[in-house]
């Protein structure tokens, strides 16, 4: 059990670069010059149509929806549809809803994505890079919308979700199904200008809508965000979603890895020094 | 002069050593005994599943759905094996780091078992990635992502098992009569040790802190910001229990390999451990008690969940740790045993409840694992099996190193 004092020294150094290599960088951040852009959906302009189910489908190879939207039924996104429109009885009558992934300002699976194949583009869509997941769903686990969905049936399979037309946004055109939408119910442009179009619309019209710009602050505030006639609870959508970004949940951990990995090896070395004294009196029990 | 001896010594076994090894492949001891017949066809049932698996997708042999991604095989191979394994992390600590010289008998058992579970519990994990070729981008760095817990995880996870690896070279280097090896990978250990030690904290915690952002996937109950420290906390008396489990088993099956005086010992061993289970049990029991008072949890337990939680708080954690306590009075080698078992259910249920059971149970199609699921992590855990009693039948596992390995330690 012999080992010198230098080799060991030598070792904790190395042990705790190795580890501690990065901790600091944390969750990714936007950087505050560039300016998000996302989507505002109104729910009080949507007449379930699907027409932005259609040319999401079309724009991205996908099978066509053959249901509708149907009172009492949740339709859910999938891998070959990754925007669905639902309709709910609520308070204030039939109302329609678009749902798909929200991308989120500091997004859970791109934080919890070990291989950065998901991926928060700087103008603000979250999309999945090929070539780089390893398919461990761990971004599903994390999303609070459940919103990455996995080809369970496919040899290699791929996280399929919204990807906020990431490709024609850089083309310059706006997202595909803002264009196939006949009445104008999903706006793309930069986030800010959204909330304050959002602030209007319900300033204008209060007994209209109800108060409340979804997606503004819910998990740490969404690329996509909702305004209706009536609380989103009553759309099938979680309100008790936190305000925080889920990110910030593991903030705490990951912070202490590198203090952990670095101060430990020394107080465990003390206590092996601090009882190595016993073994030289050549302890029996 | 003895440098020089040392390394003609080597050279001139070099290919007597080739050859030795390949003499001790084959099988000692009875082919049909009941633990054979029983496993054989599991494990070629289990072989033909992953052989689906990789052929057909994950879908065609799991249940997994889009709602809840992780199932039986992360679920109880990797996030409760993993705890099963700590007692190699817990034993080095004792050992090595304490110098309670009392539990070195059983030392290297615990560390060859810890790392085989480490090996084929990553067996398990990759049968379950969706890609695993891709695995390498973790490892040869294009790809870092390093705000993620689960890469943290699977950084001081790989590196654990390179550690533990080392602190078993020894046997190996005894069992191939390797006597210059052997002083070197022996004054490796203390390195090995105090690494794996701090890799081990991290990693055992890191497994509960994979769940932190299911924060409103995760029933109350189970879920709460103290996961980490909870997953750590029950590693301890978790990989305890499972060598005081793995003792009694190995002494009715490896009868030869125990030196004469064990029995004594053991009996030493059997109560310390029981000191030291009891210890951290009620540590975790009195965390779990200021959780769910701190988080106002008492209203949830009316329910059917409640029930289940109360059955896992009590039963497997005041029952095993009053046994524990019961037999640190008055020793009596079957209530530790029995204590240990109910451990490692209460264990396996609250790794169980918090990645699969109250993971996602209110949504509308529960996840239930597949028969092929089961089939596959049982196999898993067999094929563990075999290799570790091919191990042990022929390394100096159990059994007593030979007189001129001994001034290495």
């Amino acid at each position: 059990m012999g080992i010198n004092r230098r080799d060991f020294m030598k070792t904790v150094g190395l042990a705790g670069a190795t580890l501690t290599f990065g901790k600091s960088v944390g969750s990714p951040q936007q950087d505050e010059t560039t300016e998000l852009y996302g989507m505002l959906y109104d729910s009080t302009l949507c007449i379930g149509c699907q027409n932005c189910e259609f040319s999401c489908a079309g724009e991205h190879g996908l099978d066509d929806p053959t249901d509708a939207p149907e009172l009492g039924v949740v339709r859910k996104a999938d891998t070959d549809h990754r925007t669905v429109v639902n309709l709910y009885e609520t308070s204030q009558g039939e109302a329609y809803i678009k749902s798909q992934c929200m991308h989120c300002n500091q997004a859970a699976c791109v934080t919890a994505c070990l291989t950065q194949a998901l991926h928060k583009t700087k103008t603000g869509p979250v999309v999945w890079r090929e070539g780089k997941c390893m398919g461990c769903r761990y971004c599903m686990l994390s999303c609070p919308f459940d919103s990455p969905k996995f080809e369970y049936n496919k040899t290699n399979p791929k996280i399929v979700k919204c990807t906020m037309c990431a490709e024609r946004q850089k083309e310059g055109k706006e997202p595909a199904c803002v264009e196939g939408c006949p009445m104008g119910a999903i706006t793309f442009g930069k986030r800010s200008d959204l909330i304050k179009e959002a602030r209007k619309r319900i300033h204008d019209d209060p007994d209209f809508y109800y108060d409340h710009i979804y997606g503004e602050h819910e998990a740490g505030g969404t690329g996509w965000m909702y305004i209706a006639g009536v609380p989103m609870n009553e759309l099938g959508f979680k309100t008790d979603i936190q305000k925080k970004s889920y990110p910030s949940l593991t903030k705490g951990f990951i912070g202490s890895i590198a203090p952990v990995d670095i101060l430990l090896p020394g107080v465990l070395l003390g206590i092996y020094a601090a009882t190595k004294s016993i073994r030289e009196e050549g302890e029996e029990s | 002069m003895k440098q020089n001896a040392d390394t003609l010594y080597l050279d001139s076994r070099n290919n007597s050593v080739w050859s030795f090894i390949l003499q001790e492949m084959k099988p000692k001891g009875k082919i049909f005994t009941p633990f054979n017949i029983i496993s054989i066809p599991i494990i070629l049932v289990g072989l033909y599943i992953i052989f689906i698996r990789f052929t057909q997708g994950l879908g065609a042999v799991n249940n997994l759905t889009q709602e809840v991604p992780w199932g039986l095989w992360k679920g109880f191979n990797v996030v409760t094996g993993v705890a099963f394994a700590g007692g190699a992390y817990v034993l080095a600590f004792l050992v090595y780091i304490l110098n309670m010289k009392r539990f070195k008998p059983i030392l290297r058992v615990t560390i060859l078992n810890g790392f085989l579970a480490y090996v084929f519990y990553s067996i398990a994990l990759i049968i379950d990635l969706g890609r695993p070729l891709d695995i390498i981008n973790i490892i040869i760095g294009n790809n870092y992502g390093v705000s993620s817990v689960m890469f943290l995880v699977g950084w001081h996870f790989l590196l654990y098992m390179l550690a533990m690896l080392i602190e078993f070279s020894p046997a190996i280097a005894e069992w191939l009569n390797l006597k210059k090896a052997h002083r070197v990978l022996s004054s490796l250990t203390l390195a090995a040790v105090v690494f794996g030690i701090t890799l081990s904290v991290l990693h055992q915690s890191g497994l509960g802190a994979l769940f932190l952002m299911a924060k409103d996937k995760i029933h109350p109950l189970w879920y709460n910001s103290y996961l980490p420290l909870m997953f750590v906390v029950s590693s301890v008396f978790a990989g305890i229990a499972l060598v005081i489990l793995e003792g009694s088993i190995s002494r009715k099956v490896f009868t030869g390999q125990y030196p004469d005086d064990d029995k004594e010992s053991h009996n030493l061993i059997l109560k310390s451990l029981a000191k030291i289970s009891a210890g951290a049990m009620f540590l975790y029991l009195f965390m779990t008690i200021i959780i769910f008072v701190h988080e106002q949890n008492a209203v949830y337990l009316s329910s059917k969940l409640g029930a289940w939680y109360l059955l896992e708080v009590l039963g497997f954690v005041m029952v095993p740790l009053i046994l524990y306590c019961y037999s640190c009075t008055k020793y009596n080698r079957t209530v530790v045993t029995v204590a240990a078992v109910l451990t490692l259910i209460g264990i396996m249920l609250n790794r169980m409840n918090i990645s699969i059971i109250a993971f996602r149970w209110d949504a509308a199609v529960p996840y239930i694992p597949a028969w092929q699921e089961f089939v596959v992590t049982v196999a898993i855990i067999l094929i563990e099996i075999w290799v570790f009693r091919w191990v042990v039948r022929r390394m100096p596992v159990i059994r007593k190193s030979p007189e001129w390995a001994k001034n290495n330690h």
